[in-house]
């Protein structure tokens, strides 16, 4: 396909995003039905064109065509087919393509399945998100466009960064921007609420799928991206406190945030004020990410200063957009009406009390990753904050919120009774301690953290299930009608109890990590071995490979346990011939929950090579528990009561709708 | 990032006390010349070298707080990844905590004078969902699709 294609698809997304900001918006203005019509048509077609254009650049990665410059600096004929595919997102035009056209496809779901939306809601919804994305297909066309040609083409491209050759790069940035890039939809309902002055209990019942889809793809997206970095890097860290990973986590705060507070106003009809500037920030934090990430601000000051067009421009959408909303935010809303009161102890009050958690752990983050650039320019000082700080100042938040997550949902609505939630807790919290306590044992001394932090995952795991056998009644009611009750909870009581055990399991994985993993640092010839955790590895051979474009020295390692043989390991040292650049690939055997990593290193003088090798109890608890968050919330997502969005009213029934409420499901 | 190994073999110090120091005080270094990594994490020269430099130390006799003194004497406090408690670093310390209390104390405010409020004009904090509440949430809930359809519930 000829590249001009794809071009010419992005200037006429443009224009018909300029038509979709403009044309609905005027007609929920003016009240004219027609006009707020055309906003869904226009958000499919705009979805069209963005993904006619990214499909354009995706065959000129497929076919290695070297006359655009895009292709030529990132890819290689020899390149596998699958990462010339995924090499198209694997730099900055690519990844800003896909980017808007996350937006796109974002915009083109609310048009087809917000047929229950209030058609005012819908067309400032759509208008908001038109609006986005003119800001980012005109980045996209002035300062990074990936369809420049390049005349005359070479015969032969750069290759891609060797360390993104790899299945992770086809998913975790896709997850990623769906995460991010889901919450401007609640970016754009909380802008629509504003613009109409007016919002309640069903507006909530109508952001929160949003939210929680957005939630759970960046939930998994930032998994995906620690397990990525863990086998790809060969150092065996799962998390950097990178100022690209906190980008992601800063949203995820927010994010998460959000859907708990929007929990409290569709039931409630209360912190309506907050839910929408939460709402507000978690696109915010994405926007920032964004910028973060792209403006090359992070890697020093001076970097941006040099080539300071694309920042500026992003700086300047990052403005607009969280400037005007915060502006629309404080007109508007002391116009918004509260509602629902509650006492401070209650199941809002605990939301309440989530929200300022996560909240402050979001402003850690933010105020850890900005404060050197804030304080170089201020003064001129070049300071570093890293892990350590972020280590302490997230973890003294985040082990409150452990702590609580277990009596929230144990708490009625509007007044709770703690010593109750707290009793019924009691078997969870016994559990808790006999783990606690065989921790201790395991460890036979040494730091608490291990037992008090078992403890408390285990509290979280042992109090979400309690969750759910509590609310069937389970023990108070004859057992028949326990499993009566059970069967019929709601599938969101079921996704919550998912989720938050999804926290403890994560939790555990972390913990047990931090606290008893296993590392030997050694060199080794051919026929030498050395113990690790508990694992007798011997180096059976070091054998060359040669892969389509890379060459590779693999060390085989033959792993005993008690002097059994229990199979083979390997890692090796790769070197890619386009760029002359060496990585290391890991070697990584799961065991149980349990992983020993290998990671080979360069070769000696004396001969051998250098290996690092560890051993990681319990550390795929960490995806693990990620995923089941994610699944958690895609549970609660499949509760009839968000599929279906906001009942029918049973006595005027409307023929119309009946298939859209068809295909929501 | 640079994908490698860091700590060679041939830098471990025989002590293994002494090594364990050093590999505690490694990760509180930042390697300059990288974008994000400690000097434990990354096989830069440098890295390499202020790796050999803190086992020498150490080797010597020094104190942790000796050896990092000594480096940031050297290279500035950049070279430290924990922040120091010094002049304005207190407000990156205190930020996440100071987010906390206003929030809070800007909860308790709100609360208060809701309740007065409420005690003033309205039901009891305690009373049930009013019928005038549900009538407005049902209304709302029912919300006609059709794109047509007059904004009824607006208040």
């Amino acid at each position: 396909m000829n590249p001009e294609i794809g071009h010419y698809a992005l200037v006429l997304s443009l224009a018909v995003a300029i038509l979709m900001t403009a044309i609905p918006i005027w007609g929920a203005r003016t009240g004219d039905a027609a006009l707020m019509r055309v906003g869904s048509t226009l958000a499919l077609v705009l979805a069209g064109f963005v993904g006619l254009s990214f499909a354009t650049l995706v065959v000129a990665y497929v076919q290695s065509d070297f006359s655009v410059l895009n292709v030529v600096e990132n890819s290689h004929s020899a390149k596998p087919l699958l990462y010339r595919i995924t090499g198209t997102w694997g730099n900055h035009e690519g990844s800003m393509l896909l980017w808007v056209l996350v937006l796109a496809i974002f915009a083109a779901l609310v048009a087809l399945f917000g047929g229950n939306l209030p058609a005012r809601l819908k067309a400032n919804v759509l208008g908001v998100q038109g609006a986005v994305a003119v800001a980012f297909l005109l980045f996209i066309l002035l300062t990074s466009n990936p369809f420049i040609r390049v005349v005359p083409p070479p015969a032969e491209g750069q290759d891609l960064n060797p360390i993104l050759q790899d299945i992770g790069l086809a998913i975790h940035p896709p997850l990623l921007y769906l995460g991010y890039v889901g919450f401007s939809i609640t970016f754009a309902f909380a802008v629509a609420a504003l613009i109409e002055g007016r919002i309640d209990a069903a507006w909530a019942r109508w952001v929160r799928p949003w939210a929680l889809t957005a939630w759970a793809f960046l939930t998994l997206g930032i998994a995906m991206g620690s397990y990525w970095a863990y086998y790809e890097l060969g150092w065996g860290g799962w998390w950097f406190w990178d100022p690209v990973e906190n980008a992601s986590l800063m949203p995820w705060f927010a994010g998460t945030a959000l859907i708990h507070s929007a929990v409290v106003m569709e039931k409630r009809d209360a912190l309506k004020v907050w839910t929408v500037l939460l709402a507000i920030l978690a696109f915010s934090l994405s926007l920032l990410g964004t910028f973060l990430v792209r403006s090359g601000v992070l890697t020093s000051v001076h970097a941006f200063a040099t080539d300071p067009s694309r920042g500026v421009f992003i700086l300047a959408i990052l403005v607009f957009f969280i400037g005007g909303s915060l502006a629309l935010y404080a007109l508007r809303a002391p116009m918004l009406r509260q509602g629902g009161l509650f006492a401070p102890v209650s199941r809002e009050g605990a939301l309440v009390l989530n929200n300022l958690l996560l909240t402050a752990a979001a402003a850690a983050v933010l105020v850890g990753t900005l404060y050197p650039l804030a304080l170089e320019a201020y003064n001129g000082a070049k300071i570093t904050v890293g892990p350590p700080y972020f280590n302490l100042t997230v973890g003294a938040l985040m082990l409150p919120v452990a702590f609580a997550m277990p009596f929230g949902p144990l708490l009625a609505w509007k007044r709770g009774d703690l010593a109750g939630a707290a009793q019924r807790l009691m078997a969870a919290f016994g559990a808790a301690i006999v783990i606690a306590a065989l921790a201790a044992y395991a460890q036979g001394g040494g730091p608490l953290l291990a037992p008090f932090g078992m403890g408390l995952a285990a509290f979280v795991v042992i109090g979400a299930v309690a969750e759910v056998t509590e609310r069937a009644g389970f023990g108070r009611v004859p057992r028949a009608t326990a499993f009566a009750r059970l069967r019929g909870l709601p599938r969101s009581v079921f996704g919550a109890a998912l989720a938050h055990a999804g926290v403890g399991v994560c939790l555990f994985g972390i913990i047990a990590e931090t606290s008893w993993n296993a590392e030997r640092i050694t060199g080794v010839k051919v026929g030498g071995r050395f113990e690790v955790g508990g694992y007798e590895l011997t180096l059976d051979r070091l054998e060359p490979r040669n892969g389509p474009n890379y060459r590779d020295l693999a060390g085989v390692f033959t792993i005993r346990r008690g002097g059994v043989d229990i199979g083979t390991i390997e890692s090796s040292k790769r070197l890619f011939t386009a760029r002359n650049m060496p990585t290391t690939e890991s070697g990584i055997r799961t065991f149980g929950f349990s992983q020993l990593y290998v990671s080979l290193g360069d070769e000696l003088p004396g001969g051998g090579v250098g290996v690092r090798a560890y051993w990681k109890p319990y550390v795929t608890l960490i995806w693990i528990g990620s995923i089941i968050m994610a699944l958690g919330g895609a549970l609660s997502l499949s509760d009839r009561r968000l599929r279906v969005g906001a009942p029918k009213p049973a006595k005027k029934p409307k023929p119309a709708a009946e298939p859209k409420v068809v295909a929501a499901e | 990032m640079s994908p490698a190994a860091a700590v060679q073999p041939d830098e471990v110090l025989p002590d293994p006390a002494q090594e364990a120091r050093a590999r505690e005080l490694s990760k509180e270094l930042r390697c300059m010349v990288c974008q994000n990594q400690s000097i434990d994490d990354s096989d830069a020269p440098l890295a390499r070298d202020l790796r050999l430099l803190v086992r020498e130390r150490i080797a010597q006799g020094e104190s942790n707080q000796q050896v990092l003194d000594y480096l940031v004497a050297r290279y500035g406090e950049f070279v430290l990844l924990r922040p120091t408690w010094h002049g304005a670093n207190v407000i990156l310390w205190l930020a996440p905590f100071a987010v906390l209390l206003f929030g809070g104390l800007g909860l308790v405010v709100a609360y208060r004078r809701r309740g007065a409020q409420a005690g003033a004009s309205e039901a009891p904090a305690a009373a049930p969902l009013s019928a005038e509440e549900e009538a407005r949430l049902r209304a709302a809930l029912a919300e006609a699709p059709d794109d047509a359809a007059r904004d009824v519930t607006k208040v």
